[in-house]
């Protein structure tokens, strides 16, 4: 072993350190980029693409979300379709109460989806990976059965909901949605950047790969999975508070549809969960895959090719879009 | 409802009757979860394709759900043997068992579900057969055939799996892998062949916990969500990796569902099975009768 | 000096039934060198987890510079000084090696700065030899570096105490003693060094003081050559 430094030592910057602010403006300025050209655009595009971009958008953010806690932290999360509906429902709680800008209501929905996170992890994440997970299936039916059986949010029937009024700046009110989850997708992927880049994400990488050592290393684990697990709930409940205004008729079945729990587990998982961008790139291409497909075949038919795509994408390129970009790259040194 | 003596002893037998049928349900997941560490939450799906399977020969041939068990749960064997064999190739020998495993669990199950829902449609399926409708009462207490046959199954069934587990060599090895892999290795057995026959056992009993699901009840694809709860809490609360512990949860789990159904309502069912399991992990994971 | 740095008392631990510890004993004076030896299986790594907080022991209490630290979490531990090396090595292998440093001077110390973290991860790199592999994953580094990538995480952590466990099983004569010679040098930096070891020639020339766990009891405990010549000792490594 040598005791003086080997010849010619250069210092070297590390690489997991967060010196590459670029990432993060170049997120920015692409949603400033995307809000102002939808602003522009309006009505001179056919509703139907806006609804076809609220989709994806809406998945953009759900897999971002789900891929802070999942990719980011290797906690799996089956119960998305929870969350969202949580956001859903506050939405329209506080809808039958009040009448709320939607902001409110997203932030309201924020924190209840947040809390929501907090407490299932603080039951679960002191034990294994794998019971944080059933939990998270378990809870996703538990609150199902809740909004069941509770009539005031129109239990098993579901419930319409009356579109508010827009202001001016929007020439309909699809408009003024797809603006606004243009918006929230550029902050759901600028959080899960700010996230990776930081301690936040150091901490759940030595989690993810090997949760004891990292203990031992000075990791504080719960702290770091917690924050995670309310990070992603927040999320995912933010994306679902306009949901119900964008639909205007919500039923559990919808809010709570196995589709959104698959996508959102399917797309970080296909786009690559190691960093910001895969989630986004396997919302994106999914996501236009099955808006093509729901065109043309059957609903069921459009999910059974997620699960297959899914299933494939794990065992033959289980670092997704992302894996395979990264191993071109490397080849081309 | 009113509450009455009568009732209540009705809800408790049937729930005791109930919780046999669901130990038949959750006995591969405590093979598969709690002796080999394999998070199959694909299950209980691997339950309905039997259930299918039995309602297609009866539809086709007329064949009671016994025959179909007979043919398919040799099957169920074979095809649990090969399943294992390629995510064990695939999953744990990368090391990849948490994150890609689980999600290729999901995926399993939810091509399942799905496919089921393209080949079958939504709608539900029974069958019958002679012992689908008749009650027998003793004294206050009526039970019917349709579900007392399932608990007879069940345990049977039970019992089989533990005397295999404890009495042959291979059984005996699979405990020994459930306990400390490393050892068996040093031992000269082969670990990977054991868990391979483990999880065909496994699945074999998912295929029969199907079939008796459909005599049980009809039957549509999406019925299998209910029993992933049901399979891991009864799976954790009885221990883990204990048989005698799966079927005493099977049976605390059949009671309490019967009596939140019969006093509260059936649609509050499946969120007993899933409640008790955040109960049992949030504050006692080890279970009745585990480590 | 003669101060405990780390303390232990009355440690138990059963597991489903089966007794691994039965209420250990084990005092680590500031500045000195400890040998754990015991056969395989008498408990040794298991009393290594409940100090550094890992598993919670059944009974007993844990001091470390005085605090006691029987309830604190391990991640805490580490920041107070508490450092350790895993049997088998436990390196987190989606990062370089030179990020695995990082992790503790990150987490363990607390360093802010990009600048900082790298500089201090190079001239740890530098300690352990492992400065050419900085940015090489560790799925392709040999066991001796994967041992020195453990020293070096260890170490990152700037610890008090330094419990080496096993870290030099399985390797050639010459790599046995280059670690001892690290070992040494970061004594002479005032690194209070508990190591647990099979490998007798190195235990005996490293340890001030050699502590001996059977059957998850501590039989011996006190200068090496005393300690070797104990008749339970003898017994327990050759037979009766």
């Amino acid at each position: 072993m040598s005791t003086q430094a080997s010849p010619a030592y250069q210092p070297r910057k590390s690489t997991l350190v967060p010196t590459r602010l670029r990432s993060g403006f170049a997120i920015v300025l692409a949603g400033t980029i995307l809000i102002a050209a939808t602003m522009l655009v309006g009505s001179r595009v056919s509703e139907y693409y806006y609804l076809a971009a609220y989709t994806i958008l809406q998945f953009i953010v759900l897999g971002t979300a789900w891929n802070i806690l999942g990719g980011y932290g290797g906690y799996v999360n089956f119960g998305t379709a929870g969350f969202f509906a949580v956001g859903c429902y506050t939405t329209i709680v506080l809808n039958k109460l009040f009448q709320l800008p939607l902001l409110i209501d997203m932030a309201a929905a924020a924190a209840t989806a947040g809390l929501l996170g907090l407490a299932t992890g603080y039951l679960t994440l002191r034990l294994r990976g794998v019971f944080f997970s059933i939990a998270t299936l378990a809870l996703a039916i538990v609150l199902q059965t809740v909004i069941i059986n509770w009539s005031f949010v129109g239990g098993a029937r579901g419930v319409y909901v009356v579109r508010q009024e827009i202001s001016g700046l929007f020439d309909s009110y699809a408009h003024l949605l797809v603006t606004l989850m243009v918006g929230l997708a550029t902050c759901a992927v600028l959080a899960a950047w700010a996230v990776e880049k930081s301690w936040i994400g150091i901490g759940l990488a030595a989690i993810r790969d090997d949760e004891t050592a990292a203990e031992t290393s000075g990791v504080p684990s719960l702290r770091l999975k917690l924050i995670a697990t309310t990070m992603s709930g927040a999320l995912m409940g933010v994306a679902g508070a306009p949901f119900p205004y964008y639909i205007t008729y919500v039923d559990p079945a919808t809010a709570f549809s196995l589709a959104i729990t698959v996508n959102s587990i399917a797309m970080p998982l296909i786009g690559g969960t190691a960093t910001w961008w895969g989630p986004v790139v396997g919302a994106i291409m999914l996501g236009s895959v099955q808006q093509i497909l729901t065109v043309t075949i059957s609903s069921a038919a459009n999910l059974f090719i997620v699960g297959v795509l899914l299933v494939l994408f794990v065992t033959a390129a289980p670092r997704g879009v992302v894996g395979i970009v990264r191993a071109w790259k490397r080849g081309r040194k | 409802m009113n509450f009455s003596w009568d009732l209540l002893v009705n809800a408790i037998i049937s729930g005791v009757v109930l919780g046999g049928f669901y130990a038949a349900t959750a006995i591969g997941v405590t093979i598969e979860f709690g002796m080999l560490d394999i998070v199959n939450i694909a299950h209980p799906a691997f339950m309905i394709v039997g259930a299918y399977l039995a309602y297609l020969v009866w539809n086709s041939f007329g064949f009671d759900p016994f025959i179909a068990m007979v043919i398919f749960a040799p099957f169920g064997l074979f095809f649990g043997r090969a399943f294992y064999r390629a995510y064990h190739f695939f999953f744990e020998r990368r090391g990849d068992e948490s994150l890609q495993g689980l999600a290729f669990f999901f995926g399993i199950l939810f091509i399942i579900e799905i496919g089921l829902v393209l080949i079958f449609g939504v709608d539900y399926r029974s069958i019958t057969a002679p012992y689908i409708g008749p009650t027998f009462g003793i004294g206050l207490i009526s039970v019917s055939w349709r579900m007392m046959v399932p608990f007879l199954v069940g345990l049977g069934m039970l019992a089989g799996i533990q005397l295999y587990l404890s009495r042959t060599f291979t059984g005996r090895t699979i405990l020994a892998v459930s306990q400390d892999i490393e050892a068996v290795r040093l031992i000269g057995a082969d670990p990977i062949r054991a868990k391979e026959i483990a999880f065909g056992i496994a699945t074999a009993s998912a295929i029969v916990a199907g079939i008796l699901l459909l005599i049980i009840q009809p039957v549509e694809p999406s019925v299998g969500r209910e029993y992933i709860g049901r399979a891991f809490a009864i799976c954790v609360l009885g221990g883990m990796a204990s048989v005698p512990g799966t079927l005493v949860a099977s049976l605390i789990l059949g009671v309490a569902e019967t009596l939140t159904a019969t006093f509260f309502g059936p649609s509050w069912s499946p969120a007993v099975s899933f409640g008790l399991l955040l109960v049992t992990l949030a504050f006692r994971p080890a279970g009745i009768f585990g480590r | 000096m003669n101060v405990d740095i780390l303390a232990a008392q009355g440690i138990s631990k059963r597991f489903d039934g089966f007794a691994a510890l039965t209420a250990v004993d084990f005092i680590l004076r500031k500045g000195e060198r400890v040998g754990l030896i015991g056969p395989n299986g008498s408990g040794k790594s298991t009393f290594v987890n409940c100090l550094t907080g890992i598993i919670a022991s059944d009974d007993g209490s844990i001091t470390f510079d005085g605090n006691d630290i029987t309830a604190t979490p391990a991640w805490v531990r580490a920041k107070r000084g508490l450092a350790r090396t895993y049997q088998i090595p436990r390196p987190f292998r989606g990062m370089t090696v030179q990020e695995n440093i990082e992790v503790p001077l990150r987490f363990a110390v607390g360093l802010r700065s990009a600048r900082t973290i790298s500089d201090a991860a190079q001239v740890i790199l530098n300690q352990v030899g492992l400065a050419d592999k900085a940015d090489v994953s560790p799925k392709v580094l040999t066991q001796v570096e994967l041992r020195k990538l453990e020293l070096g995480r260890a170490l990152a952590a700037r610890p008090q105490v330094l419990i080496a466990d096993e870290v030099m099983a399985g390797l050639s004569d010459s790599e046995v003693d280059e670690i001892l010679v690290l070992l040494t040098r970061l004594n002479d930096d005032g690194i209070s060094i508990l190591l647990i070891e099979h490998i007798m020639r190195a235990v005996m020339l490293f340890s001030q003081r050699i502590v001996v766990i059977v059957a998850g009891r501590k039989i011996a405990d006190g200068l090496p050559d005393d300690v070797m010549q104990q008749d339970e000792v003898e017994r327990a490594y050759l037979g009766e």
